[in-house]
């Protein structure tokens, strides 16, 4: 059992943090690695990226979106509740080296799961330029921590409501446009937005790293659930991912793949709703 | 069974037909996931423990990976003595109730039978069953006899087969053993492989919970080589030695065009979701899991019986096994055949996929084939299958499940410096399971590559010997 000791909502409840004790998880972690949680005895196996882990204080610091009824359910959840298994850490971590001047995208929930790596590249030297996007100024989530992890922060949302008005690749495309000098594009948040960045910056032949979160079950090479098409190849993300190659990664497959259990998602997810109540697991 | 049965009056004891086992008929079964076979009542037990005929020299007891003493149980069985049977063969095996389900008999203790010569061999694998199961569930716990504290501390990577058959001898002998599961529940394919119809999980949990009470202790949600390395279990955390059990975990796929479309699974994913995680009961349990139409599995194995079976019990109109060699060379046992076809699985015999054809959502609607001849024998010894040219067709299906064998997950070879491995990755030991590197054993899938539970469990009793003497001797 993983306590969780800190709980904050965000984005106007939409994203949830939680602080989990898990001292083994917490000694290991490096920038980029994700877990494996089961909320429950009856619960499934979903991934998720560690935004911080404090090796001696022996915690990790996780980030969701509510978007089904694991993540209704893990929502609900309070300081003190314990989370029934956390497995990790998992994945390959982040490339970090000094490359110079690097650009960091990341948009909705993908901005906790950036903050580490932003922060990785920083410490290593880096010339650290980051933008990160919303829909709206309400949903965007850690704008001042990533502001102390960066040279430059943009910050953009669809509706305008705050900075950019417009998308994140609006943004890396004019700054790839006006300086040279970036050495290497790391993109995470929904497959859309990492789908179009790729896009974006491959005119520039600046290499983009993405990190995937596709469906997954043992988080370990067991299952195979998570394999992705990069370069031609396939690879389970679990193990030699979750950074891939943007260039090379099949978006199409992985977004179909995604959607392979959305009438059994939304199927448990509204009887979860039901059972909780109007306005369940929000 | 009754072609060789004597007939009237000429009934001797040692002529006593061989006791068929009580099951779930095939139109029941197939929409349930509870176990196939019911299981000896008392009276049958007894009759056919009545076959054996107490050789001098036994032939079955040469034929058990763990050399159970066969006969000794067995006349346990004739005097009514079924408790202290259950403890005759755990004196050698410690998971009785597991092997009298799903070890190969046939190929084993029950091909050495004296009474398979001529008539039909004693079913010894029934006969453990029963012993265990009747242990199981009238027996009280009765601690063994347990050799005084030694101070010396084993961690065991993986708590399969033979990871539970080491850690039950090691606690015995006084050391103090801790088991790392990377799942969340402990049992390795005894869980998350074998489906409960063949192997019901409350048996796994009870082998668990004894050695739970013999004072193992397990640390579920530990991947070693991830949350913890075999260095920092030696240097850091203490233990004097390390047994390494992980399996032979990584799926392997055709690596044909279309493979990765939805619908298309591993085995290993596929059981997975239904055995570990219950998909099975979902929604009542979280893991959804895809319920084909027309379902095709690949490969002719006893995981390849399992998925096909699976697949079945969860909905599925048509169930085919693609098998690109014959009948002959189908790698499972005769009983898993034998229950696949009672329940309908179609064997589409020397066929191999060559691509799988998705529709616009990405989800497969096809497979195309093509016949395969066999031709000579290749370094298997098996006649290798060639396709016949323009034999191709069509297979519609709406789910595919890939089940044509598994390779040696990387991880802790990976991260464990001295670890020597062969080209396959699976782990170099010398006989007792000794390794390259000091203080490590392994054992089981990931030294032999896949094989059964009783090897397996060989494997772990030979290096708990092996740790057990290495840990005296320190």
């Amino acid at each position: 059992m993983f306590e969780i000791v800190e709980k904050k909502q965000l984005a106007q409840g939409t994203i949830c943090m939680f602080k989990v004790m898990a001292p083994r998880i917490a000694r290991k972690t490096k920038p980029g690695q994700f877990v494996i949680l089961r909320a429950n005895e009856k619960g499934e196996r979903i991934p998720l990226t560690v935004a911080e882990a404090h090796p001696t204080e022996g915690w990790i610091r996780i980030y969701f979106q509510v978007v089904g009824k694991t993540t209704a359910m893990l929502s609900l959840m309070e300081p003190g509740d314990a989370i029934k298994d956390v497995i990790g850490p998992l994945g390959l971590p982040t490339h970090v080296e000094k490359w110079g001047t690097v650009l960091c995208v990341g948009g909705g929930l993908g901005v906790a799961v950036l903050y580490p790596v932003a922060r990785a590249f920083f410490e290593a030297g880096n010339y650290v330029i980051a933008i990160i996007g919303a829909r709206t100024k309400d949903l965007l989530i850690l704008e001042d921590e990533m502001r102390a992890v960066c040279n430059e922060l943009y910050v953009t949302t669809d509706d305008g409501s705050y900075g950019h008005h417009g998308f994140v690749t609006d943004v890396a495309r004019k700054i790839l446009q006006e300086r040279k000098d970036v050495k290497m594009v790391m993109g995470i948040g929904p497959v859309p937005m990492m789908r179009f960045l790729c896009k974006t910056t491959e005119p520039f032949g600046v290499k983009t790293m993405v990190s995937l979160n596709p469906i997954m079950v043992d988080g370990t090479g067991m299952c195979g659930a998570c394999r992705v098409r990069v370069g031609g190849e396939t690879k389970f993300c679990c193990v030699h991912g979750p950074d891939f190659d943007g260039h090379q990664v099949d978006f199409d497959e992985l977004t179909k793949r995604l959607a392979m259990y959305v009438p059994q998602e939304r199927m448990a997810y509204d009887k979860f709703k039901a059972e909780v109540g109007a306005g369940g697991g929000r | 069974m009754n072609a060789k049965d004597p007939g009237p009056g000429k009934q001797k004891k040692e002529r006593l037909p061989r006791q068929p086992m009580p099951e779930q008929p095939p139109r029941e079964r197939i929409k349930n996931f509870r176990e196939v076979p019911l299981g000896y009542t008392v009276e049958q037990a007894m009759a056919e423990a009545s076959r054996c005929l107490r050789c001098k020299k036994p032939g079955c007891v040469p034929g058990c990976p763990v050399e159970v003493d066969i006969p000794g149980f067995i006349s346990l069985i004739c005097e009514g003595k079924f408790f202290e049977a259950a403890a005759k063969i755990r004196e050698t095996n410690s998971l009785p109730a597991v092997c009298g389900r799903v070890c190969p008999q046939e190929d084993q203790c029950e091909k050495g039978c004296v009474l398979g010569k001529k008539w039909e061999p004693v079913a010894i694998g029934r006969l453990e069953r029963f012993v265990a199961d009747y242990d199981r569930t009238y027996g009280r716990f009765e601690m063994p006899a347990m050799d005084p504290p030694t101070g010396k501390r084993v961690a065991v990577v993986g708590s399969g087969p033979a990871g539970l058959t080491l850690a039950g001898d090691l606690i015995k002998k006084g050391h103090e053993v801790t088991i790392f599961e990377a799942l969340h529940e402990p049992g390795g394919v005894l869980i998350y492989g074998i489906p409960e119809f063949r192997l019901p999980k409350e048996i796994v949990n009870a082998e668990v919970n004894y050695l739970k009470r013999l004072g193992v202790r397990i640390e579920t949600d530990v991947v070693v080589g991830k949350t913890v390395t075999v260095d920092e279990l030696l240097e850091e955390e203490g233990y004097h030695a390390v047994f390494l059990g992980v399996g032979a975990g990584l799926p392997v796929f055709m690596n044909i065009p279309g493979e990765n479309l939805c619908g298309i699974y591993s085995a290993n994913e596929y059981l997975t979701r239904s055995n570990l995680m219950k998909a099975y009961l979902f929604p009542e349990y979280d893991t959804p899991i895809a319920v084909g139409k027309n379902v095709v599995v690949l490969g002719a194995g006893n995981v390849a019986m399992d998925a096909a079976r699976t697949a079945l019990r969860l909905g599925a109109e048509t169930v085919r096994i693609v098998y690109r060699r014959s009948r002959q060379e189908m790698p499972a046992r005769a009983e898993e055949i034998h229950h696949a076809e009672e329940e309908g699985i179609i064997f589409e015999l020397l066929t191999n996929p060559v691509r799988f054809i998705g529709d616009e959502r990405g989800w497969v609607k096809a497979m195309e084939c093509v016949r395969m001849e066999l031709g000579e024998p290749d370094s298997s010894g098996r006649r290798r299958p060639i396709p016949i040219p323009g034999s191709e067709f069509i297979l519609e299906t709406d789910m595919a499940i890939v089940a044509i064998g598994t390779m040696a997950n990387p991880l802790i070879p990976s991260t464990t410096p001295g670890l020597e491995t062969n080209r396959w990755g699976y782990i170099v030991t010398d006989e007792t399971g000794r390794t390259s590197k000091e203080g490590v054993w392994a054992g089981g899938d990931i030294v032999t590559g896949a094989a059964t539970v009783i090897l397996a469990m060989g494997a772990g009793r030979k290096a708990a010997k092996a740790i057990h003497e290495y840990l005296m001797s320190k």
